[in-house]
This record gives C-alpha cells, sequence and structure tokens, in this order.
C-alpha cells in the first residue's frame, strides 16, 4: 500500500486544541508541510502569539518561543538578528497583529526585516470569546459590539495587507484564503514562497490567511465558509498586494 | 439600597460603577475580566457614557487618562498582564493628581499564566507598580456584594484626595455569582462638581487649566511631591478599611484579604470549634494597609498567619507592621492555587504550637512539588483557552 498523504513531520504528536472548522488547524498544517518541503526543521524558529493560537508552540516540532500579546514580530526581529541562520516566523492573530501588536508588526515591516508573518484574519477575538477586533466587518456582531459594529461609533475594519504594502521595506504582501481546495492551494504557495524569501535573504515577507472562526461567530462551520466568502471577501480581497522579491532575486 | 438579587462579580462590579456615576469606560478584552466590558458596551451607551474597545491596554489607560483629566468619573478595567501594560498610564495619571478607577481582576502569572484567580500583583499595586514614587489607593473586595459597591467609595477616596484609585480582586470574585444589592441610590453625575483643575469642554467662565506630571524647574519636582506626601499621609492616617472577626481573645491571629479571607472564616471558625482560639483581620484597604492594627493585635496574640495566593506579597506589609512582636507565619497559595479551610485551620493550630511542619508553607510546598498530583484534570485549563 502506498501512504498517499501522512503527518508532516513538522508537527508533533500533539492533538490541535482547535474547534472543528477552525482556520488554525489548516494553517498550521500548511505551514509543516512547507517547512518539511524545504528542509528548514532543523533551523525554523516559531514565535508563537496570544490568541487561540498561543499553543502553537506545542505543535510545531521546531524551536519556539511565546510572548507577549502582539510582541511576535519585535520577539521575532531579536532571533533573526542574533542568529541570523534561523528562519524565523511569527504566527499572528488579527487582535494580536492589527490591535495590540501594530505598532511591532508595522515597524518590523518598516525596517526590513529577513522574518516571515503569518497572520490568521477571522475578524474576531477567538480566544477570549468573540469580542471586536479591527478587522471586524461593518455590521458584524461581536459581544463588545452586541448590535454589530458600527461605522460611527467603532470606525472600520483595518485591511492590515494593503496597509503593510505602503511599506517601502516590505517585500512580499499577499492576502489568501483558507475557504476551498483550490484557495487552501494557494495559500501553500504563497506561505512556502514567503519562507524561500527568508532562506534567500530578500526580506519582510507577510501572508495574510482569511479563516473562519465558527464557535464565536455563533455558526456553523460550513456557514462559516460561506460568510467568509461573502462577506469577507468583499472587505478583504484575496491577491499579492507587494512583491519585489523577483526583482531583488535577479539583481543579487 | 437596591433590591437583593444574584448578579456575576464582574458584571455587578460594571453596573456599580455606571450607578456611582462612572461614564466614561476604555478597556481591552482580557480573561477573567471580559464581562466587564461586555456589559460596559450597551449600557455605557444606554446611559449616554462613553465606551471605547481600545487597541491595547496601553491605550485603553492613555484614554481613562484623557477622560479623567474632563474630571468625569471614569475607569479601565483589565487582568494581571494588562494591568502590566497600565503601568504607563497609572504612573502619568498619579503625576497630575487625577482621579480616576483602575479595576485588576487578577488572574495567575507572571507573564501569560494562566485564567485562573490568583493574588500575586499585591506588590504591584500597592507599591505603585510603574515608574516614580507616587501610591494608588487599594480596595481588595472580598465578595460580590463588596465588587459592587467599592466603585463609588474608590471613586470619591480617589476625587477627595486626587489620587487614581484600585480596585484589586480576583478571577474567582470576577466570575463567582452571589446575592448582592446596592447600598446606595444611583448617583446621576450631572450632580456632580465639575473640579476646578479639569480640561475641556466650553470655558468662557474660567481660565486654561494645565494637566502634567513633569517639573523641569529647580525644586518643582520636590516641592509636587511633598504636596502628594502630605496627602498620602492623611490617607495613611484617615482612610484605612478592615474589618475584624473574633479578635477579642484570639491567640493566633489570620491575616488575609480578598478571596483568601472568604476560606480563612470558615478556617477560623473550624479551628474554634476545636478550641483554637482564631481570629481574623481583613484589610479592605491594602494601601493604606491597617499597619497600626495589626501592630497593636500582634502584641495581644501569641503567632500571625498570612494567608494569600502568593509567595508572600503581603506577609512583607504584616512583618513590618508586627516588627517582631510575636511570630509571622505564611500559608502561601502561589500557582493560582485557593487556599483550602482545613488547611488553614490546622496551620492556624500549628503556628500558635510553634509546629512548622503543618503549616502547609511555602517551603514545604516546594519540597513537596515533585510529588504533588493535581486531582481536578481541568480540560480547559489544560488546553489554556481563554488565555
Ligand atoms: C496584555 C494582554 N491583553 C489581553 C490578553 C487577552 N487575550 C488573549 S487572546 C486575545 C485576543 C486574541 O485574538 P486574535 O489575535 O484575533 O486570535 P484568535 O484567537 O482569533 O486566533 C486577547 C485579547 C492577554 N493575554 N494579554
Ligand atoms: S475559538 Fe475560533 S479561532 Fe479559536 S479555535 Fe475555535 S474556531 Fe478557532
Ligand atoms: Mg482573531
Amino acid at each position: 500500500m502506498n501512504a498517499i498523504t501522512k503527518r508532516p513531520s513538522a508537527l508533533t504528536e500533539a492533538q490541535f486544541h482547535y474547534c472543528p472548522g477552525c482556520g488554525h488547524s489548516v494553517v498550521h498544517r500548511l505551514t509543516a508541510e512547507v517547512i518539511d518541503e524545504l528542509n528548514i526543521k532543523d533551523r525554523a524558529v516559531v514565535v508563537a502569539p496570544v490568541g487561540c493560537a498561543v499553543f502553537a508552540d506545542k505543535y510545531f516540532d521546531v524551536d519556539s518561543i511565546q510572548g507577549p500579546h502582539g510582541r511576535g514580530p519585535a520577539i521575532a526581529t531579536g532571533i533573526k538578528r542574533a542568529k541570523p541562520d534561523s528562519i524565523v516566523f511569527s504566527y499572528q492573530g488579527d487582535g494580536d497583529l492589527a490591535s495590540i501588536g501594530m505598532a511591532e508588526i508595522v515597524h518590523a515591516a518598516a525596517r526590513g526585516e529577513n522574518i516571515t508573518v503569518i497572520f490568521i484574519n477571522n475578524t474576531i477575538y477567538g480566544m477570549t470569546g468573540g469580542q471586536m477586533a479591527p478587522t471586524t466587518l461593518v455590521g458584524q456582531v461581536a459581544t463588545t459590539a452586541p448590535k454589530g459594529r458600527n461605522e460611527k461609533l467603532q470606525g472600520n475594519p483595518i485591511n492590515v495587507s494593503e496597509m503593510l504594502a505602503q511599506l517601502k521595506s516590505a517585500k512580499y504582501i499577499e492576502r489568501v484564503s483558507s475557504d476551498s481546495a483550490p484557495n487552501i492551494i494557494k495559500a501553500k504557495k504563497a506561505i512556502k514562497k514567503a519562507f524561500q524569501n527568508q532562506i534567500d535573504g530578500l526580506g519582510f515577507s507577510f501572508v495574510e490567511v482569511l479563516s473562519i472562526c465558527p464557535t464565536n461567530w455563533g455558526t456553523t462551520p460550513l456557514k462559516g465558509l460561506d460568510f467568509l466568502r461573502e462577506k469577507m471577501m468583499a472587505q478583504y480581497p484575496l491577491g499579492v498586494f507587494k512583491d519585489v522579491t523577483a526583482a531583488n532575486k535577479e539583481g543579487k | 439600597m437596591s433590591e437583593k438579587v444574584l448578579m456575576k462579580g464582574n458584571e455587578a462590579l460594571a453596573e456599580g460603577a455606571i450607578r456611582a456615576g462612572c461614564r466614561f469606560f476604555a478597556g481591552y478584552p482580557i480573561t477573567p475580566q471580559n464581562e466587564v466590558p461586555e456589559y460596559m458596551s450597551w449600557r455605557q451607551e444606554e446611559t449616554g457614557g462613553a465606551f471605547v474597545q481600545a487597541e491595547s491596554e496601553v491605550s485603553a489607560v492613555n484614554m481613562l487618562y484623557g477622560a479623567a483629566a474632563t474630571g468625569v468619573r471614569a475607569m479601565t478595567s483589565s487582568s494581571s498582564p494588562g494591568v502590566s501594560l497600565k503601568q504607563e498610564g497609572i504612573s502619568y495619571m498619579a503625576g497630575a493628581d487625577l482621579p480616576c478607577l483602575i479595576v485588576n481582576i487578577m488572574r495567575g502569572g507572571p507573564g501569560l499564566g494562566n485564567i485562573a484567580g490568583a493574588q500575586g500583583d499585591y506588590t504591584q499595586a500597592t507599591r505603585g507598580g510603574g515608574n516614580g514614587d507616587y501610591r494608588t489607593l487599594v480596595l481588595a473586595p472580598f465578595s460580590v456584594q463588596e465588587l459592587a459597591n467599592f466603585p463609588k467609595k474608590a471613586f470619591e477616596l480617589s476625587e477627595k484626595y486626587r489620587i487614581p484609585a484600585m480596585i484589586l480582586a480576583d478571577g474567582i470574585l470576577g466570575q463567582m455569582m452571589e446575592g448582592m444589592s446596592y447600598d446606595f441610590e444611583p448617583v446621576d453625575p450631572k450632580t456632580l462638581p465639575q473640579p476646578a483643575w479639569a480640561i475641556g469642554g466650553k470655558h468662557a467662565d474660567r481660565k486654561r487649566n494645565m494637566v502634567f506630571s513633569y517639573a523641569l524647574g529647580e525644586g518643582e519636582l520636590e516641592k509636587m511631591v511633598l504636596k502628594r506626601a502630605e496627602r498620602y499621609a492623611l490617607i495613611e492616617r484617615d482612610e484605612v478599611l478592615y474589618e475584624e472577626r473574633d479578635t477579642q481573645d484570639a491567640e493566633v491571629l489570620i491575616v488575609a484579604y480578598g478571596i483568601s479571607a472568604r476560606a480563612s472564616i470558615a478556617a477560623m471558625n473550624m479551628a474554634r470549634a476545636n478550641g483554637v482560639k482564631a481570629g481574623l483581620l481583613r484589610p479592605i484597604t491594602l494601601w493604606p494597609f491597617p499597619t497600626k492594627r495589626i501592630a497593636e493585635l500582634s502584641k495581644k496574640v501569641k503567632a500571625v498567619l498570612c494567608v494569600e495566593m502568593s509567595m508572600g506579597q503581603m506577609k512583607v506589609d504584616v512583618d513590618l507592621a508586627v516588627k517582631g512582636s510575636c511570630p509571622v507565619y505564611l500559608h502561601a497559595k502561589p500557582g493560582a492555587f485557593f487556599p483550602v479551610a482545613e488547611e488553614i485551620a490546622t496551620a492556624a493550630e500549628s503556628a500558635l504550637n510553634g509546629k512548622k511542619d503543618q503549616l502547609f508553607s511555602l517551603e514545604d510546598l516546594v519540597k513537596n512539588a515533585e510529588n504533588k498530583t493535581y486531582a481536578v484534570n481541568n480540560p480547559i485549563c489544560k488546553e489554556g483557552a481563554l488565555l
């Protein structure tokens, strides 16, 4: 019998604690496959966030560090600058990255840190129980926006990828989705490129993954996927927002 | 007086603040205090107040700095890691002599720790916590009843002395439901006097005001700090709050605050049933600390037993009060564990008899840590949900 698929070696045996349908599970697996394929397991370091992915350190079978809420890109900077041979990735949710950690991500990108960032946008604070995130859609209900996000009071969602793409030192910024097989294949390609860029020394690479949180959206995984496609993608269009790595590589 | 109802600690606190006239709230989600911002998100709107979910605790506390400077009753709430981030703003508000309310529903630490109730932020709360030479006035409720009624007390004291006030509770109190009632009529913020120092609003009838914490001219900072020291001395003289139970004939005095006092009361009764004359002193203000009263009692009892969910942070203050008059023992529950009444009762008896092996002391906990087994394998704790 031929094995068609197997557990990536970059994942430990630990069972994920994520809810059924959660996008974190999908993206963990993709990332682990990429680490295997690029053969960087022995020099990869995961920076685990504060959020549902806090235990990313238990799941990736690589060196790890878990830090304060939102500070991942600063911690990653420290590791990468101290040990340039490492392949460092910061894995973060939208509350972690786009709210409390907005300064750290903007400045890591502005400095052009040669790190990889994986950003899970599920429009909500998953771990703390469904409070509004900076990415919450207008009208979307959250426990701190019980009548739905009101543009007049809470403003509009932040499109992080578009924003970071404005920074000259950011090299590769793409938004992908975890909703369907074709999109998951694209997501993996983007993650792989973001790691390859770091290996090639090309600079700051950032992949935003649209993801569902059925638990705190108060819905089923299938209906959640519909919401992602209909509502989230309207606010957060998929695509490459910046890619100057090809040019850099030629000039190298 | 309101009707007695069953309420969750965090919500009783939030409603208590609203009833005390709080019309500004800024916060950031963190367990185990999420019910406070969640409640405020609709309740402030209902009462014409402002609710802001900030992008971080650093931002929330600076929103509080701004709101407090306008003279409205304003508050923020958080839990331990978030309160660490608020220290910048607390230091600035102390330096600008602004009244305000900060709530800390403590959880296990340091760092991310866990979400279970703990008492590890005592030192941070009572010593200031941020940079500079300052104090915050700290109230430590031990019931939902007190959580509900302390915001008003905190606002009043903080306005009287122009000092940031803190309510220091823990995740157990915040999450538990208990019968409670408000012991005051709702305050209409319009009836509160507008302080002379406040900024903002239309002010044709007054000169401009300035809110700041710097003092660069020769001697200016010293003058500012000494004025503060004068007020701090008044607070220490006039505002100490504590509760005493069965201290008249006590031979061993238990000192415990907040949730630890709950188990201590049960323990005290058990000890008495066994012929051990135990009494309790429960500090309600942690700063100002009931130093004088503990000093008096320490001359009458044979031993003092501190019960706290930390490595002995409060014991430092008890030691400073007792000054060697009698032995002071520590029954410690660090690591977000809750004291057990039976153990406290045994520890009280051991303290009285000078037997150290039954104190469940920190040293014993450390010695036995390797072999300790945990009865409850809580899947939520295990998987770290809600961190
Ligand atoms: C300083 C600090 N503030 C707040 C928290 C509480 N907290 C834990 S996870 C989280 C939000 C996580 O949301 P997100 O980053 O979107 O991740 P998700 O769970 O949705 O994947 C918050 C606010 C904390 N642990 N530390
Ligand atoms: S709460 Fe949401 S983000 Fe967290 S594991 Fe469940 S589905 Fe995923
Ligand atoms: Mg999220």
